[in-house]
This record gives structure tokens, sequence and C-alpha cells, in this order.
């Protein structure tokens, strides 16, 4: 079942749809296919990637596939993998990494932040890292420490990076796609609570009408307040928005998609019709993307909002051990619990 | 400090055991090969100019005849006064920082010889002299140091990166680059260049990893000038340099950072073995950093003149000059020839620097992504507004578009 009421409206367009059921992780496999067919100097790189298929299986067969030069299992070092991509960049090749959990990214920051997201504007255009770096992100799996974070501010922070995160197989299917694609280094978050979840995708369609990649999607359209998340949030979003409908409340509910840029003026057009706005995610609230998203929508809408921007988030703690995760991470409730308050502002 | 013996043994690559097995307890020597022998650094030429009876090596560079070797000659004095005046010029407050490379010429010089054209050298920040030999205009060599820019030199064009500030990082770099060059079936060697210091860092060993495991083309290059900033060698490390390679199986060598000629060969050897497919190599050059770290630093804080001046006399220039005189291949054209090539190199570094244009406040905004950006776009709009003196006032956004059609509403 598609999760977006416009990729099933694009889906009744299209003259014969061919449409495969598929994971998220499924629909991942076959962008990367897609995109290593497509251009032969696309190489992923990562660790258990090869013959395991990645620890989500992300990768499955594609080893078997496209050989091991193309599929390459890495020593395990994180700042390896990125630094040697980063040189393999260099010569010309596109290279796809995947860090293996969100919690383990640390030992390459200083590659990503100081070499991948500098290296065009050190050389002032002359030298490119098209690099898409790929982290399942997010809890909800009941993991231990170091696999359920959501470290997108400190990329989202950093001025060279793209950041995006799909949250549906559709979208991913296609921004691994748009990506890889792109001449700019991109942080690809993959919301694994979400690898499991199955809809019937096109991909003929989506190849032909590529949707943006850095413009956000309205997934619920809604008149007494919005709603702003991604990646995994996005479906806690939408049940809550089904949950106020039934109450009488109307949500409309945004994807962001891309982090970095955030597609400021589909929020604003948004917030300007609602008055209210909701930024819900998984990272803690203190200085993260809901903070922004609330001083450039104040900057922007001040006269329109009815009520001041409320964020909805993980607390500010370290990420809990998992059986305390159902209460750090924000679900149905505590987005319809801001709710309540932005309306009764 | 590295002792300077008329002879070599005859194999100065150290190599692992090819086998795993029982292992005796090596002595603890301080050039000792994995097997724990002793070797010495390699040495072609002694600090007064006498040639070093070491058949295997000579051998290596037994075609450098006496045009090679003035020109090794040339390259480091005119190296040298590429330093001098970039050091001269952050006095006169013409650059922000420079970090001079004086006493490190036979290491750069001579590596930077062995080396092809389309072979690709990742340097750390101290290579002024690689560059110049790989070809960088000397006019660009100081654009980074004044503040004008973060590079100096098109790498595309001379074939190597631009001053690497994060210590070690580049390690990486060339190891993904030698792997790549390795898939496409090119024959060339990458050759990366560090300090003592960046040994210490977990890139450089995760580079040593990855090139092992890979078998990659590159040579890891180090100049162990003896310190890094205040730090002598031996709070990086309790063995000699050269042995963090053992480790990860990739054949090392030490040799006399001081004798270009030690350098070219064993360099030969390295980029030599990687482009046949040898794999990776490593190389420690002992030399040592005659002048400050960079032109912010004060080394008479932390080192003992005694210890400058020993080193002075190992002078690598001195030493290429005497050897030049025993052999007959000095001469008064000669000498007026480098002088006069020194002089245009440093007048063109001077003039270059001194006329360099700053940068438009609009650069700021520029190549920060590949591609249009809504937010580096409203930035720039707006900070040219603000210089233009244009009323700041809150954003007046356009009016808002109605969602595509794509959304039901």
């Amino acid at each position: 079942m598609p999760t977006h009421p416009a990729d099933s409206a694009s889906s009744i367009d299209s003259p014969s749809p061919v449409t495969t059921t598929t994971t998220f992780a499924g629909a991942l496999n076959a962008g990367l296919r897609r995109a290593m067919e497509d251009d032969p100097k696309v190489v992923l790189m990562g660790e258990d990637i090869g013959r395991l298929g990645g620890v989500f299986r992300v990768t499955d067969t594609l080893q078997k596939d496209f050989g091991n030069n193309r599929v390459i299992d890495t020593p395990l070092a994180e700042s390896g993998i990125v630094g040697t991509a980063f040189g393999m960049a260099l010569r010309g090749y596109r290279p796809v990494c995947e860090i293996q959990f969100d919690g383990f990214v640390y030992p390459a920051f200083d590659q990503i932040v100081s070499q991948v997201a500098k290296i065009h504007y050190r050389t002032q255009g002359k030298v490119r890292a098209p690099i898409t770096i790929r982290i399942p992100f997010g809890g909800g799996i009941g993991s231990v420490e170091h696999h359920s974070e959501s470290p997108e501010a400190y990329f989202a922070h950093t001025a060279g990076l793209r950041v995006v995160s799909p949250s549906t197989p559709h979208d991913a299917y296609l921004m691994i796609r748009q990506a890889i694609s792109l001449d700019d280094p991109v942080i690809f978050f993959e919301p694994k609570r979400r690898y499991w979840d199955k809809a019937e995708v096109d991909f003929a369609a989506l190849d032909q009408d590529p949707y943006p990649l850095d413009t956000a999607r309205i997934c619920r359209a809604g008149e007494h307040a919005t709603v702003v998340a991604y990646g995994g949030m996005v479906r806690t979003a939408l049940t809550a928005a089904e949950i106020a409908a039934e109450e009488g409340h109307s949500l409309e509910v945004i994807d962001l998609r891309s982090l970095s840029p955030i597609d400021f003026d589909t929020i604003e057009a948004s917030v300007r019709r609602t008055g209210r706005l909701i930024v819900a995610h998984e990272a803690p609230v203190f200085a993260g993307l809901g903070a922004e998203i609330a001083a450039r929508i104040t900057e922007r809408c001040f006269y329109q909002l009815e009520a001041p921007v409320l964020r909805v988030g993980g607390f500010d703690i370290p990420y809990p051990p998992a059986k305390l995760e159902r209460h750090h991470l924000p679900d149905p409730d505590r987005i319809l619990d801001a709710v309540d308050r932005t309306l009764a502002a | 400090m590295p002792t300077t013996p008329a002879a070599a043994p005859t194999t100065a690559w150290a190599a692992p055991a090819p086998t795993i097995g029982v292992s005796t307890p090596t002595p603890r020597s301080p050039r000792g090969g994995p097997e724990g022998k002793t070797s010495y650094p390699v040495q072609l030429v002694q600090p007064d100019g006498r040639r070093v009876l070491d058949r295997e090596h000579a051998a290596l560079v037994a075609d450098v005849g006496p045009d090679r070797l003035r020109r090794l000659y040339e390259d480091m004095v005119v190296v040298r006064r590429i330093d001098v005046e970039a050091t001269a010029l952050q006095r006169q407050g013409q650059l922000g920082l420079w970090p001079p490379l004086l006493g490190q010429e036979a290491a750069q010089i001579g590596s930077a010889h062995a080396l092809h054209t389309d072979d690709y050298v990742f340097c750390s920040y101290r290579e002024a002299g690689v560059a110049y030999c790989r070809g960088a205009d000397p006019a660009q060599l100081t654009r980074l140091w004044r503040g004008a820019a973060h590079s100096c030199w098109d790498p595309a064009e001379i074939n190597m990166t631009n001053p690497a500030i994060v210590v070690g990082a580049q390690g990486l770099h060339a190891t993904g680059y030698a792997y790549a060059a390795h898939l496409d079936g090119a024959e060339i060697a990458v050759i990366t260049y560090f300090g003592d210091g960046a040994t210490s860092q977990g890139d450089i060993a995760e580079a040593l990893g990855f090139a092992a495991a890979w078998s990659a083309p590159v040579v890891f290059f180090c100049q162990n000038n003896q310190w890094a900033i205040s730090a002598p060698v031996r709070v990086q490390s309790a063995t000699p340099l050269v042995r963090r390679a053992y480790g990860y199986g990739i054949p090392g060598v030490q040799v006399d950072g001081n004798d270009a000629l030690a350098v070219l060969a064993v360099t030969r050897q390295a980029v030599e073995r990687a482009r046949a497919g040898g794999g990776p190599s490593y190389i420690e050059a002992i030399t040592y950093r005659m002048g400050p770290h960079t032109t912010a630093d004060d080394p008479t804080r932390y080192r003992a003149a005694a210890e400058t001046e020993m080193w002075a006399r190992r002078d690598p220039i001195d030493r290429m000059q005497r050897l030049l005189r025993r052999e007959g291949l000095w001469d008064s054209d000669f000498e007026d020839r480098v002088r006069d090539r020194s002089d245009e190199v440093g007048a063109r570094l001077r003039t270059a620097t001194i006329e360099m244009p700053d940068p438009e406040p609009m650069d700021l905004f520029e190549h920060v992504y590949t591609t249009a950006h809504p937010l580096i776009d409203s930035e720039r709009r707006q900070y040219a507004a603000y210089l233009e003196g244009a009323p700041q006032c809150l954003p007046t956004p356009p009016i808002p578009q109605a969602p595509s059609t794509r959304h039901p509403q």
C-alpha cells in the first residue's frame, strides 16, 4: 500500500503501471543496482556489504552481479572507507559508502566534514567529490547503544554537504539514484525501522518523472495545523493525522525529504494556510533541525502564525536502552499532544 | 640520530617474515628490521661528498649522470630560495603563515625526481619543493598562505593535491586514488608525503591497512624531520617509524633523507614496485626540520642549538655541492646558472605574492556546492544588498505558490 496519496495518484495517471511489491530495503537495492548499471564509475564500499549483502541486506546480490571491484568489502574502519572513497572520487569514481550504523559514523566525521564537504570550495570548483554516504539511522528496532542515533544535525550544519532522508520505498528508490548522480556529496539517511515497510512501486514511472531531490512533499493535505517530519517519523506523523481527523482536526503532513537544503518555501506556503506548525523528529530537540525550521518559519510567517512553532523530538539525552526507547521516540500521542497545545493557543 | 656508516648492508628493504610461526623476541635495535637484524639508513653520498659503496642502491641511480646530478643540486637550491623568500614575505607581512622546508630539500627533491608526470602526489603542507618539481608555477605557491584562497594550484595540471592541513588525512586519499588507478589498469604510482607526527594519526594507520589489503600502488613517504612542532619523534613512537609498515605486511626502508641521491634510489624502487603491481611501500626519510614548524613557531623554546648545529653539518645542499666538486662537475658557469635561476624564481614568487589581488567579497559564496543552493543563493543576495547599503529588513519572500498539482489538496 503506498504511504503517500501523491504516489498513488501518479500511479493511476501512468498509462500501464507495472508495479512491484517491494520493501524499503528492496527499493534501495533496486536503486543502487540501477545506478550501477547506468554508470560504470559507481562503486559501493563498506563493511559486510558484499558477500553478506549488508547487515540490513540493502546491497544483497550486488557483489555477485557486479563483482568485488564494484562492491567492495572494505576493512573495518569508517575513516578509511570515506577517506579512500574520496581518493577514488578524485580519480573519477562515484563511490557510495555504507556506514553500518549511525553511531559508527563518527570515526569518519573528519573525512566527511574536513575533506568531502570542503574540497569543491577549497579548489574553487576544480575538484568535485560526488560521494554518497548511506547511513541507517534512528531507533525503534530495540538495538544496543550506538545503533539508534539520529546524527543528521551534525551534517546539516556543515556547508558543502547535502543531507537527505527518504521515508517511503518510492523515495528510497528515487532518491538514492538522484543522490548518486549528483556531483555534490550527499549524506543519505535511511530510517532503519522502515526497511521492512512494503509498497507497490512502479520503478519505470519514477524514472520517467523524478520528483526533485531537494523538494519537500506534502503527503497529507490539511487545514488546521502543519506537521513537518522526515525519515522514520513521517509514518508516525501520518498516523497522528489519521487519529486527529477522527477527532475533527485536519493536519497537513509534510515529508521534508531534504534536510539540507530545506525546502522552506513548501513549509511556508503550508503554514500561511494553516497558521500552525509542529516539527517532529527523533533527534534531540536542542539545536536540532526543528530549531532551524522554527526560526526560519517564524521569520517568514510571523504575522500568519496563530501559535508558537512547536517541536516534538527525542529528549536531550544519549539514546536510551531499548527498554526505554518507546518513551524517548516521539509516537503519535506525543505529536497529538503538541497538536492539542497549538490548537489551544 | 642516524649514524652514517661508510658502507651499508646490501639489503636495506625489510619485509615481514613471509609465514606466521613461532616468533622469537627480536633484539631491540634502533633501526633494526623485523627479523631483528641491524640495518642502516640507505646512503649513497656522505656529508663530505664521498660516495658510499652500496652496489644495490647505486645501481638504481646508475643512469644519474652529471646533468641529472647538477639538476638535483639546482632544484634543491631553487627550492631553498623559494623557502627563504616565502619566509621573508611572511616576516614582511605579505603572508599570514609559511611552513618552512629548510633542511628537507633532499627528501623532497630526491623523491620528486623519481616520479613520472602521470604519477600522482598527495602531499601534506610542507611540500613546496615537491610542488616545484611537479611544475607548479612559483607564482602560485603562496596563494593559500597569503589567505587569498584555500588552495594554490589546479591539481589536475601537475597531478598533485594542494597543501593538506589536517595531518594524515591525505594518506587515505592516496590509497583510494591508487586503488582506483589499479581498477583502471593504469600503470602509475601514487605517493603520499607525511611527517613523523602524522604516523600517530589513525588515518595513516588505516591507510596502511587499506593499502596492504588492496595491494594498492601507493608509496608512503614519511619525512621524519624529528619534530612535530615541539614534540620530538620519541613522543610519537617507541620504535623506528619504518617498523609501522612491517605489521601491515608492507616493505619499508629507512634512507638518509639529506642525501638526494639515496632518496632518489629508494623512491625509484618503491614507485617501480607500485607500477609493476607489487603493492605499497613505506619510506622513512631521516631528515631534520632546520627551521620552525611554521613562521608562527619558536623552536628555541623546545630544542637545543647544538642539535640544530649538528644537523647543519649534514646539510643536503652542501653535501651535493661537495659531491659535484669532488667529481669535477662544478664550474663557475654552472654556479652562475643556478644563481640566475634562483633569482628568477625568487623574484617571480615575490612579485606575484605582493601583486596578488584579494578575492572579491562575493567569492565567499562561490563553489560551496556544484549546483545552485537556495540557502547560499539567498545569503549571497542579502550580503550583496547589505554591501550596497540597501536597508535591511525582515525577509519578504514572494507570495507563496500553490503546491504543485502532484499533491492532492
